[in-house]
Formats: C-alpha cells, structure tokens, sequence
C-alpha cells in the first residue's frame, strides 16, 4: 500500500519527559485519518514534527513513499503539507484575500496584482465549494469563515495533505456540518485529510480510519467502521468510559434562583437578555441550551454582578441580590465555573494554591488581619488537588503550566468546596476530553444531589440533553421554551434554539 | 512538557540579568577598543574605583540609596501592570516635602523628626502618583502619559516653591536642622569622609516592606491578582479600580522617599533644579535589571551605583570618559530588554535537541 504520509516509529523528547514514543501514522490518499488522543496526549506535537517545527529523536517520515527530512515549515509547504490551525493566523485588518496570498504574492511590475490574487482565490474556494468573500475584511466576518480562509490559505500554497488542528472547538453546530461538508468535498477533490480531534461524534461521522495516542504512545490504528465510540473512547483513556450519566431522578424543593423580567445590556447597549424569566430549584440542573451570542454571557455576568441589570430582578433564596458587587454576590452563596477559565477563572500566573483561594484569600483561616497564612492556604490547596484528582506536580505550580483539564477541575474544586447555594456553570467542559468531561459532569450530579442548584449553561446539545433535569432554550435574550430532556430530541431543541415556536404536547415527533 | 516551560523561564530570569551585564561589560570593552583605550586598564580602574577603598564604598552605597527606593517605586507599580514613569516627579516633590519638614520644627528630637521627615516625603510622593492613578481607574487615561507629564508639573511647581517661599543665597533652599538629618559624622568616618548617611537604612527597610507588601498581605495578593489578570480578579470580587490607585500611591511613596534621601541625606537642601535629576528615570533600569523583585533591585542598585562610582576613577585613572560607563549601563539595559531574543535563540537550540 502506498501512503502519501508515513510517519514511521516517531520518538520526541523534551528534558525530562517523553511526548511521542514510538508512534506510526499512515496516511492513505484521498481518506480523511482522524488523530485521537486526551488533552495533553501528544497529538500536536506530532503534528508540529510533521511540519517541521520540531526535529524527532527517532524514527523516519516518508512522503509519497520517499523518506524526507523535514527541517522547518517552509519545507513542510513544499512537500504539499498545510496546517488549519486551531487559533487562526490571520491578520484582523486585512481582506480576506490579502491574507490568502501574504507572504506568496502574485506581482506584477513590483506591485502585488491584486485583481489575479482576487481571480484566483475565487477560483479556489469554487473549486473546493469555501464560500467567502474574497474582498471582506477578516474583522468582520465569522469565526466560520475565518476558519474557511485558513483552509484556503493552505489550499493557495498547493498543500494537497491537510492539517486540520481540532477544528472544530470554535464552530457552532451549523458551521461543523458546513466544515464537515467541506473536509468531504476535499477528500473528493483528491486532498488527503488528518483531522487532530478529542470529538469521537466526529471521528465516527467523517473520518475513515483513526490512530489513537495515549500519553505519548501510540495505540494503534482502527478503520472507523469496523469499531464504535465506546471502543475508541477506551483506546483514548485507556478504561471503560460512561458516556450518559447515570443519575436518580431529581428531587426539586424551594426555588434557589428567580429571574424576572431581567433586562440586560451588552457592550454595545443593546439588551442582550430582553425581559427573561428562570428559576432554578434546589436540587436540579436546569440547563440551558442556545445558539451562543443569544445572551448567555450577559445573562452569567449580571446574576454574579459582573454586569449592571438594566431592569428586572435576580433574587436569591427570596433574597434580591440584582446589582450586588461581586463579593458579595459570591458571599451570599453563588459559585461560578466561568465560560473563559483563562480570563475569568484564574490568574494563570499565580500558583494552584493561590488560585484555590482566589475568593476566600481574605478570610480566616486563609488570612489574620490582612497578613496571608500561606501554609494553610497551601494545605487546604494539597487537600482540594487531591479530591479533585487535580494533575499537578505540586501546589506551588503555576496555574499556566496546567493542561486545560486540570485547570477546569481546579476552579471546580474551588467553586464547589466554597459548597455555594446556586452554582452556575458555563461551558463547563469545553475543549475537555472524555475522561475530564465525564468527571465534571458527575461532580455536577453530586452537587444536585447534596440538594443544590445548579445552572448549566452549554453550546453543546449533547451535555445539555445528558445532563440536565430541565432544559430552558434560549434565544434572542428570552426564555422560549421549558422542555424535559426524556421529553424532546436534539432535534427539537436545535428548531426551537433558532427561533422556532414549540407545537403543542403532543405534536413532538 | 509546558512544566519545563516554566521552569527555563524561572532559570531565564536569573540568567538574563546577569548575561546582560556581562555582555554589556563586553560590548563596552569592544567601544573602548576602538575609541582607543585599554579596556582592562579600563575596567580594572573601574573595579578599584568601587572597591578599593572605604571611600569609594562609602560613595557607592551612598549613590545606591536613592536608587533602590526608585527602582521599587517602579517595580512596584508593575507588579500591578502599571508604568510608573512619573517616578522622576515623585521623587522631586518628596525631596522639597523632607526639605520643608527639615526646615521647620526647631528642636525637635532627631527620633521624631527624621520619620516626620520622610513620611511627609513619602506623603507628598503619593498624592503626587494619586492623580494618574486616579486618571487611570476612573477615566482610563494611560498612566504613561499623566505620569511623564506630572514629572514636569513637579518640576516646575516645586522650583516656583523654592523661589518663592524658601529662597537661601545660591538658588536653594537653608540647610535643613540638625534634628532632620541622615548625615552622620560616624559614617563619614569610618569611610574616609564619603558623603554616606542612614538612607541606606531607610532604603533596605524599603525593600523589606516591598517584599512583604507584596508577597505576605491581602493587599499585596490583590494587586498581584490585579497586575496579572484584571478580568479574574473582577470576577473574585476585587476591587480593580481601588487597586490601580494603590498601587500608584505606594509607587509614589516609595519615589517620594527616594526624595528625602536626597534632602534629608545628601545634600540636607534642595537647589532650584535645571533639570530632572535622573535618578527616578535610572529606576526604571534598575527595576527591569532587577525583574521587580525586592531584592533584584537592591542588587540592581549596588550595580549602577558601583558602576557611576567607579566610573570617576576610571576617568582620573585611566583617562576614559565617564560617558563610557553610561554606554554600558544602557548596554546592559538593552540587553535585558532585548531578552526576547535570548528566549529566541534558546528555543531555536533546544529545538534542534542540542541543549
């Protein structure tokens, strides 16, 4: 069999740690080769060895069945290989195409021909089917379509094996099904695809074969149709895996948490949440599910008065809380899990340990009299990384040097050791793999379960569906829908998240 | 992997100083070569002038004092992620308070008067930081701007002052009292009769407050906190704004008693200035040399100080011009700020697999 890429028996070490050991990919042409692997397992660095960023210890890269060397990029693009990177490298203020063609300009007469890099970017993206507009400035076009200009980018330098470096983190479900539709269109066009992903929906809907890395080694390489999630799942983390939760049903009591009438505006002062209602029970998770950019944000940042409500109100077990300052809110017993964790969750560059006290720093026992007790804000950092399974070399390591599981599992430890009334999480599990998610989803069932309050709020159907007792859709800043997950589909919440009226009980297909 | 990150660059932190200023030593030897002077005559002039008697220690230490207080100011303020160029403007005013308090107050015990004197410098330094610091947390104005600005507001408020209000024969002010004074004839003594006084006391206690502001309080958490992450630290219910302020107005403190070293210490007056003394805009160095930590500064400061200091017996001794030990200074500074590319380089090595 002839491979377009063979990576044969990679070794990459860094001081002191091992990232690839031993690891074989063989990529045929024309097949889209899924590359699975847990957050920190090693797929990227791979991926940056096939593409010259790092040279490997060992072992050997054949491309079109002739052994290369690859040095740096520039030869990557030569040999035909292109990167979609995760984080889009494209320069904000200029045109879609004038990104397209930097760094490669047609010229004519020391001048860049715009007029030919115009032709023949639209040439390209009719060829593949990318719809953009050549002339759009990146600024103002959405993250999908950034996404599409990266493709074309690799597709201008000639590249016919592409990287795609999990591309789908970033997407709405509207854009994956467009992205997916694309990467199929390429594959038919003769591109060979690997595709970096934790996603098993994906591997299983798009992909032919998968290689799976479990902590730097490789396990293997399966044809996607002869296996299933749970088997790949297990291959990843190396056990058995649930995907749904297992959980009693819930037992509300008191109301925890009453929104009325909220009005809140965003940045621009435009009311972002538009005259909303929800409440949340003691002892359920309501979820609520929405197209992101329907006031999710706004909705967060005004109950944990990080944003001024504009009218209405947010009461707390009876308790007004609307307009509180931050502490105090937090005080009165809200505990957050923030949508961004790098902006809003920690201080990457404090310590595990000072993050662990980053709202209780000035509270005995953590402080007497405005001097900090360090060992027992490290103590108390010791015990929460060890319930929590946290992965850190030691509590004295920066927060930065974390992978993002283990940085979300420490502001989860944070925010429900503080044992809040209401814990709001957004986006919880967000770039998180299997293992990480299933771990974050039952600590959230156990708060339930402890008789408290839990808002989730999610972009993925999925995790809404699995894990919530109620499901509030929003859209367009109001509540349109109450629904039970066992009484609704994927399907019914994906029309009613873009706008759609409900039929009546019943009339549900 | 990303562990080890951390812990090059906790290495690179101590490494980049010090390969700074040898490579500034360096690049001012090659200057010397060419403008036709000996650098090891040179440099071994510069060396005994910083050590080679207890004169010269003396003067050393005597130039560090000012120098570590402003090098705090500024590395205090950045912790917060704020720019505290107004340092210069700080200290001056700080200078004319100690001078003021050491001219008033007939008879007062030297225990009294001396801490009045300075925490009145420190005051004055702080409600001059208050403005940009309010500036910036209330209206975003980029503290960069009003606080270079308000160097020169100093500048010329505090010379209109001296002409109006305290003018002695020789454009400055009187001699401040006796009981106000850092000079201590046993210092001068036992170094030769260097123009040493207690500031260095005043300066290390600095440095120790620093330290302990810093890395021991509430307060100090919440400004770390703040400098590294304002949005984090906003929704952990601290104060943004409150803390901008504070931190300037403990930078100002610290520059306003770099101040009263200089009029309680020194010189025991203040002249009509023609312009700034430098020694708040060599703080900056001083904090960038020293990567804002308490102790780097102090170092930081022993090596400017030892380096100006040297700097006149090289020129008697050697004939090289003292401009010569400015050209390494900046040398040495641009090498700290050019450490990116030294971060560059040791990751193309370590690349490659050969570290």
């Amino acid at each position: 069999m002839e491979y377009v890429i063979e990576m044969r028996n990679i070794r990459k070490e860094f001081p002191g740690i091992v990232a690839n050991d031993n690891i074989t990919l063989q990529l045929r042409k024309g097949e889209i080769h899924a590359l699975l692997g847990e957050n920190g397992a090693g797929k990227s660095t791979l991926m940056n060895v096939l593409f010259g960023l790092y040279q490997p210890e060992k072992g050997e890269i054949h491309v079109r069945g002739k052994k290369v060397n690859i040095t740096d990029p520039n030869v990557a693009n030569e040999l035909g290989i292109g990167m979609v990177h995760q984080h889009f490298m494209l320069v904000e203020k200029f045109t879609v195409t004038e990104n397209i063609i930097l760094g490669n300009e047609p010229t004519a007469k020391g001048q860049v021909d715009v007029k030919k890099a115009a032709k023949d970017v639209e040439a390209i993206s009719k060829q593949y089917g990318l719809s953009v507009d050549p002339n759009a400035k990146i600024e103002d076009i959405s993250v999908g379509m950034q996404q599409r200009v990266e493709i074309l980018k690799t597709l201008y330098r000639g590249a016919d094996i592409l990287i795609f470096d999990e591309p789908t983190a970033v997407l709405t479900p509207q854009e994956i099904k467009e992205l997916i539709a694309i990467m199929k269109k390429l594959i038919s066009e003769g591109k060979s695809i690997i595709l970096i992903t934790h996603k098993l929906k994906e591997i299983m809907e798009v992909s032919d074969r998968c290689t799976v890395i479990r902590r730097g080694v490789g396990i293997g390489t399966v044809d996607v149709a002869d296996t299933n999630q749970d088997e790949l799942a297990s291959m990843m983390v190396g056990r058995e895996v649930n995907f749904s939760i297992q959980k009693k049903p819930s037992e509300p009591s008191n109301e925890t948490l009453e929104i009325s009438s909220l009005v809140v505006e965003d940045a621009r002062k435009v009311p972002a949440v538009n005259g909303m209602n929800l409440s949340v029970r003691a002892g359920e998770i309501v979820g609520v599910a929405g197209v992101d950019g329907n006031g999710q944000s706004e909705l967060i940042e005004a109950i944990t008065g990080l944003r001024k409500a504009k009218s209405g109100s947010i009461k707390l077990n009876g308790k007004d809380v609307t307009n509180w300052k931050p502490r105090r809110v937090t005080e009165s017993g809200i505990g957050h899990i923030p949508q961004d964790r790098h902006k809003h969750g920690l201080v990457l560059d404090f310590s595990i340990g000072e993050n662990m006290v980053l709202q209780t720093y000035y509270k005995r026992p953590f402080s007497r009299n405005g001097i900090l007790n360090f060992s027992t804000i490290m103590d108390k950092a010791k015990s929460l990384i060890k319930e929590y399974d946290v992965r850190t070399p030691s509590e004295m390591t920066p927060a930065r040097a974390l992978s993002g599981g283990n940085q979300q599992k420490a502001i989860i430890a944070r925010e429900i050791d503080r044992s809040p009334n209401l814990l709001i999480a957004a986006q919880p599990t967000r770039g998180l793999d299997v293992g990480a998610i299933e771990f974050i989803h039952s600590k959230l069932v156990e708060e339930r379960d402890k008789g408290k309050a839990v808002l989730l709020i999610s972009f993925e159907l999925e995790e809404i569906m699995n894990v919530s007792d109620r499901i509030a859709v929003i859209y367009e800043g109001k509540i349109v829908a109450i629904v039970k997950p066992e009484e609704t589909t994927e399907q019914e919440l994906g029309l009613l998240m873009a706008g759609a009226k409900r039929k009546k009980a019943g009339e549900t297909t | 992997m990303k562990l080890l990150k951390g812990k090059w660059a906790s290495i690179a932190l101590t490494a980049v100083p010090l390969l700074s200023v040898a490579l500034g030593l360096l690049v001012g030897g090659i200057i010397m070569l060419v403008s036709g002077y000996n650098p090891i005559v040179a440099y071994a002039a510069l060396f005994n002038g910083i050590f080679s008697n207890t004169y010269v220690l003396g003067e050393t230490v005597r130039q560090m004092t000012p120098l570590i207080l402003s090098g705090l100011a500024v590395a205090f303020a950045f912790r917060t992620g704020l720019f505290n160029i107004g340092v210069e403007g700080q200290l001056l005013v700080g200078w004319l308070a100690s001078v003021y308090i050491g001219l008033q107050f007939e008879g007062l015990s030297p225990i009294v008067h001396i801490p009045l004197a300075i925490i009145a410098a420190a005051l004055a330094g702080a409600i001059w930081a208050f403005v940009p610091g309010f500036l910036k947390a209330k209206y975003q104005v980029h503290e960069v701007i009003t606080t270079i600005m308000m160097n020169y507001v100093a500048l010329h408020v505090v010379n209109a002052i001296i002409r109006t209000y305290l003018l002695a024969p020789g454009e400055r002010t009187d001699q401040i009292n006796a009981s106000a004074s850092l000079q201590s004839p046993f210092l001068e003594s036992i170094t030769d009769f260097s123009r040493l006084h207690y500031g260095f006391v005043v300066a290390i206690i600095g440095a120790i407050i620093m330290w302990f502001l810093l890395w021991k309080t509430t307060t100090g958490y919440e400004l770390r906190s703040v400098g590294f992450n304002k949005y984090a630290s906003e929704y952990a219910g601290i104060n943004v704004q409150r803390n901008i302020v504070l931190s300037m107005v403990i930078s100002g403190a610290f520059a306003g008693a770099a101040g009263a070293m200089e009029g309680l210490g020194t010189y025991g007056y203040m002249t009509v200035m023609a312009d700034f003394t430098g020694v708040g805009f060599d703080g900056i160095a001083v904090a960038l040399l020293g990567a804002n930590g308490a102790l780097g500064v102090v170092l930081a400061s022993a090596l400017f100080g030892g380096l100006k200091i040297g700097a006149l017996n090289m020129q008697s001794v050697a004939q090289v011009p003292t401009q010569l030990v400015e050209i390494v200074i900046a040398m040495i500074i641009f090498f700290v700020a050019s450490s990116y590319l030294i971060h560059w380089i040791s990751n193309r090595v370590s690349k490659r697999g050969k570290i």
